[in-house]
């Protein structure tokens, strides 16, 4: 009885001399919204984002990208695979074939059409960026959930774990993940990006959940006698999520840079049948002297999608920002 | 004061305690296991019956773990197998720290001299068109994939118009006297300027592809620091005394601003030393982040576990020195202790 | 001449998309030389900005700032930035309502109030230094040379607002600008900070705005108050007049609202119903008018005129009638 009254005690202080953002946060931490107002902030911010410029043009440029990669399939004049400009290809003088009709964009390096696996470069850019998020989103969810829902030794075995893989500069992380992988693959890549990922997400989760969890509608229903799983999902967790919702945004912008940065080191597939827009700026810079617009499309394209995901993401942050409004 | 700092170096303890245990699982988890990960494929039968027996790969997880975390104590992880093979992986490490450490500061000077400006300008403009483009233009920053962006300077300003060199840390048949390993730095130790202006011009490039994503992360900081502060009471106070607008932006809105931007340096440690893995490979500068790349494609599990560890030792250790110097430049922390 | 005459002031916030909010209506008043106005309302009835605006201390963007001030001749709404600076800080000094954040943080005491010594009396360092351990004394701030190198958190809220009060005297203005100066304080230290307050102003002759919501403030300290509603003022009398015969209902709602130690046992207070949201615009009528206890027809049809009455000037259609038993019970 006793025993569990002084755990309840220092739980609380634990969490109340944690609170949230006491040291750096990683990236979106800090100044997430105290959610008290839940609904009311949510309804509030999107009423401000729905004339923000910034998040209209970020919106606009996913919808475009998105529906690229939908449309791919149907709209690509020709398989990505196939070698159909080869003997335009003259390896010695580092010739490629040039744009010609049919051919919009030329050829790569095997005489591929460049403008099909563009287009199709999409499906695998977009994916690659999902997947990585929302694993990287799904393994800090539970981390987090775990260390800012339970406190105590969870939390500080949890959050030190986090911590160290905090201080690993996130692209000797994902190399360093990249090497357990004996068969290097587009997979390898996805993985090794989302686990770069878990730490931030779950430290961030932690530290809005914490808040959230000092707010006075939690203390009240604790006061309730509310059953603690009740507390967790019914009102931390919900209350919790708009942070990581902007953190995942500007997450999906990030995968889709260190995708291509992993492509350049040599980390992924091995075998480019399925194009990706990273792989395909690497192998271009060899041909950027007579080839300037094989590196200028991927990279075009990349910047785009990445500058699409942070003008969202930013512009929810900044409508969610309490402080920000003017 | 005393105490606090006592905290974090305990703190840092603990980082790289608990870093040497994932770093041990790591080892473990790689194909093929802890033998063949440390001897590459050069490895005979006989000298990994010899590596086996110096890991004590039969006695006890814990054994096992004690005896590595000895070794690294010592500064023993192996010898490299890729990068510069028969070399000791820490030998290699302390060869080439000097050049990234040269580059990322060089990078982050050029960040904070630019982006402090421009975000203060920014701030008191604000909707300006000349804030809505420098905050798109660092969000465009720092979408652009940074090894493309070097390509492109390179390419650029080093192939087509030959301003500068295309990579390396020196021209080739300079004899430079080597002092510190930072080579602007040896220059001006030994008087020998014309290596220190060769060294300047081999470092431009890639410290300014280097300090992209600083650049932008400071430049917002600042931005959205002195907007913050510029809507502070102390700031109205200053107003209300008439006081020269220099004192109130330098005293009075900078001096608060500053202190954001402070800890954000030190998380940009992190960005630059990633950063500098893709700089580093595309200007072929001799440096960490390099032998990182080169370590990773052959396979040089030794380099590539010295590097781990020590990126994140300097990372946690600029971040021990940025809150140090935080507390000593806000008398908020500074005099924590006094307060009556 | 007065010190300051301000005419006609108007203040309206203007945002993108958003109605134009009018804060300050068209307000006029006089100090004159070493007097002490009060300005007295809820919050939001526009004494802050009006402040704000006579100080120049609004932002510029999003503002719209009409009418005249006046100071010593001078008009002080189209001085150019330097001209305006050259009189901020000498002549005209403010004190704010929050200490805590209107000191700068991460700046020494000594160097906060130093610095307006050196900016307008032209002081070295060493002398401004001086010169703040003693105006430090001269507001009571026990062992000032010490307190010189202290950061505004080492201090007592009390000690902060002494700090804020000797950096506005410090060069001796003519018209000091005090906007809620106590609210942030515990109580036994208000009466303090007013004392201070009072005596610096009576010794060296300085005139006063007051700007509070607290009557009890007002009636310590004014020659004479205004009472603002809704942006506009609605009754200005001298201080006893209003206390002792409060003529707008307004003014009357106040005075009924505080709490009486001389009130029977069981005597219920009797607050001002509604609040400043239920306002209609003053074209409409009195912005009052749904508050009012006395409203009659016109209150919601015909904008009242602020006029001369017996002394006082007041807009109102159908004032508090003067109490027979007038000056009974002063507080």
């Amino acid at each position: 009885m006793t025993s569990s009254r002084a755990a309840k005690i220092d739980r609380l202080a634990a969490t109340a001399a944690h609170k949230p953002t006491a040291e750096g946060e990683p990236q979106a931490g800090g100044n997430g919204p105290k959610s008290d107002a839940g609904v009311s902030l949510a309804a509030s911010a999107w009423r401000r984002l729905r004339r923000n410029p910034m998040f209209l043009s970020g919106a606009v440029i996913i919808g475009l990208f998105l529906l690229l990669a939908l449309l791919a399939p149907f709209i690509a004049p020709h398989d990505p695979g196939l070698r159909l400009l080869q003997d335009q290809v003259v390896q010695a003088r580092n010739q490629l074939p040039p744009p010609q009709p049919g051919h919009p964009m030329g050829g790569d390096q095997y005489g591929r059409d460049f403008f099909s696996r563009m287009l199709l470069g999409s499906q695998q850019t977009l994916m690659v960026a999902v997947l990585a998020t929302v694993i990287g989103l799904g393994g800090g969810l539970v981390l987090g959930t775990l260390a800012g829902a339970f406190g105590g030794w969870v939390d500080t075995v949890v959050m030190r774990i986090v911590d160290v893989l905090l201080s690993i500069p996130s692209l000797l992380l994902a190399v360093s993940i990249g090497a357990m992988f004996a068969q290097q693959s587009q997979f390898t890549v996805i993985i090794a990006v989302a686990i770069v990922q878990i730490p931030i997400f779950a430290r961030l989760l932690r530290g809005t959940m914490l808040g959230v969890r000092e707010s006075d509608h939690v203390l009240a229903a604790r006061a309730l006698g509310v059953k603690r799983r009740a507390i967790v999902f019914r009102h931390i967790l919900p209350n919790s999520l708009g942070p990581v919702i902007v953190q995942s945004t500007l997450v999906l912008a990030i995968a889709i840079l260190d995708a291509a940065a992993l492509s350049f080191l040599g980390l992924g597939a091995a075998d480019d049948s399925t194009p990706e827009w990273g792989q395909m700026l690497g192998n271009a810079q060899d041909f950027f002297d007579s080839q300037p617009h094989l590196a200028f499309w991927p990279a075009a394209c990349i910047i785009a999608v990445a500058l699409g995901f942070t003008l969202v993401g930013e512009s929810m942050r900044e409508a969610l920002d309490p402080r920000q409004r003017r | 004061m005393l105490r606090y700092t006592i905290r974090r170096v305990l703190q840092l303890a603990l980082v790289v305690l608990v870093l040497s245990v994932l770093l041990f699982a790591w080892l473990r988890a790689l194909p093929g296991g802890p033998v063949s990960a440390l001897l590459g494929d050069r490895g005979t039968a006989e000298s990994r019956a010899q590596l086996r027996e110096a890991l004590g790969l039969d006695d006890p997880i814990f054994v096992q773990y004690f005896a590595f975390l000895g070794r690294a104590l010592t500064g023993d992880f192996g010898t490299s197998t890729g990068v510069s093979p028969g070399k000791p992986a820490m030998e290699l490490f302390l060869e080439r720290f000097p050049a990234t450490i040269e580059l990322s500061i060089a990078a982050i000077v050029i960040a904070l001299i630019g982006a402090i400006p421009l975000g203060y300008l920014a701030a008191r403009r604000r909707g300006g068109w000349f804030d809505n483009a420098s905050v798109v233009g660092s969000m465009i920053g720092i979408s652009i994939p940074i090894f493309f962006l070097a390509f492109l300077l390179k390419y650029l300003l080093a192939i087509k118009l030959g301003w500068l060199p295309t990579g390396g840390r020196q021209s080739a048949g300079l004899d430079a006297t080597r002092v510190t390993g930072f080579f602007v730095l040896d220059g001006l130790l030994t008087r020998e300027w014309d290596a220190s202006l060769d060294a300047l011009r081999h470092l431009l490039l890639p410290a300014l592809a280097l300090s992209s994503i600083p650049f932008a992360v400071i430049f917002r900081i600042t931005r959205a620091s002195v907007l913050d502060v510029m809507d502070e009471d102390y700031v109205r106070t200053a107003r209300s005394k008439g006081l020269a607008k220099r004192i109130v932006r330098d005293r009075h809105i900078l001096r608060n601003a500053m202190l954001p931007v402070v800890t954000t340096v030190g998380l940009q440690t992190g960005a630059l030393l990633s950063g500098a893995v893709l700089t580093e490979t595309v200007f072929s500068w001799q440096g960490v982040g390099q032998a990182l790349a080169v370590g990773f494609e052959r396979k040089d599990f030794p380099v590539l576990q010295v590097v781990i560890i020590a990126a994140a030792m300097a990372y946690v250790l600029v971040n021990l020195i940025v809150d140090l110097s935080y507390a000593a430049i806000d008398p908020r922390i500074r005099t924590a202790g006094k307060v009556g | 001449m007065a010190l300051l005459e301000v005419r006609d002031l108007s203040v309206v916030f203007r945002r993108k998309g958003e109605e134009p909010t009018i804060a300050v209506d068209g307000i006029s008043f006089d100090v004159e030389p070493g007097q002490t106005v009060g300005l007295v309302g809820e919050s939001g009835c526009g004494k802050s900005v009006t402040s704000l605006a006579i100080m120049g201390l609004l932002p510029s963007r999003g503002v719209d700032v009409s009418g005249s001030v006046s100071f010593e001749g001078t008009e002080l709404l189209h001085l150019s930035q330097r001209r305006l600076d050259e009189r901020r800080g000498r002549d005209l000094g403010m004190v704010f309502q929050d200490p805590l954040s209107s000191l700068n943080p991460v700046v020494p005491i000594g160097v906060q109030i130093a610095e307006v010594l050196q900016r307008h009396r032209e002081l070295s360092r060493k002398q401004a230094r001086s010169e703040a351990a003693e105006l430090l004394n001269r507001v009571g701030i026990p062992d000032p040379a010490r307190r010189l190198d202290e950061y505004p958190h080492q201090l007592s809220g009390g000690m902060r607002q002494r700090a804020l009060i000797a950096i506005a005297l410090a060069c001796r203005p003519r018209l000091l600008i005090a906007d809620e100066p106590t609210t942030a304080l515990d109580v036994t230290i208000q009466a303090q900070i007013l004392n201070l307050l009072t005596e610096l102003v009576a010794d060296t002759d300085t005139a006063l705005i007051m700007i509070t919501h607290d009557l009890g403030v007002v009636a310590g300290l004014c020659d004479e108050v205004n009472v603002m509603y809704g942006g506009r003022i609605v009754e200005r009398a001298e201080r006893h007049a209003l206390f002792t015969a409060p003529r707008h209902p307004y003014t009357n709602g106040l005075l009924e609202s505080i709490p009486r130690l001389d009130a029977p046992r069981g005597e219920r207070l009797v607050p001002i119903r509604g609040s400043v949201v239920d306002n209609i615009p003053w074209a409409d009528g009195c912005a009052f008018a749904p508050r009012c206890p006395n409203a009659i027809e016109p209150c919601w049809s015909v904008t009242p005129a602020l006029v001369a009455d017996d002394g006082r000037m007041l807009r109102c259609h159908n004032p508090v009638e003067v109490p027979v038993t007038a000056g009974e019970g002063v507080r």
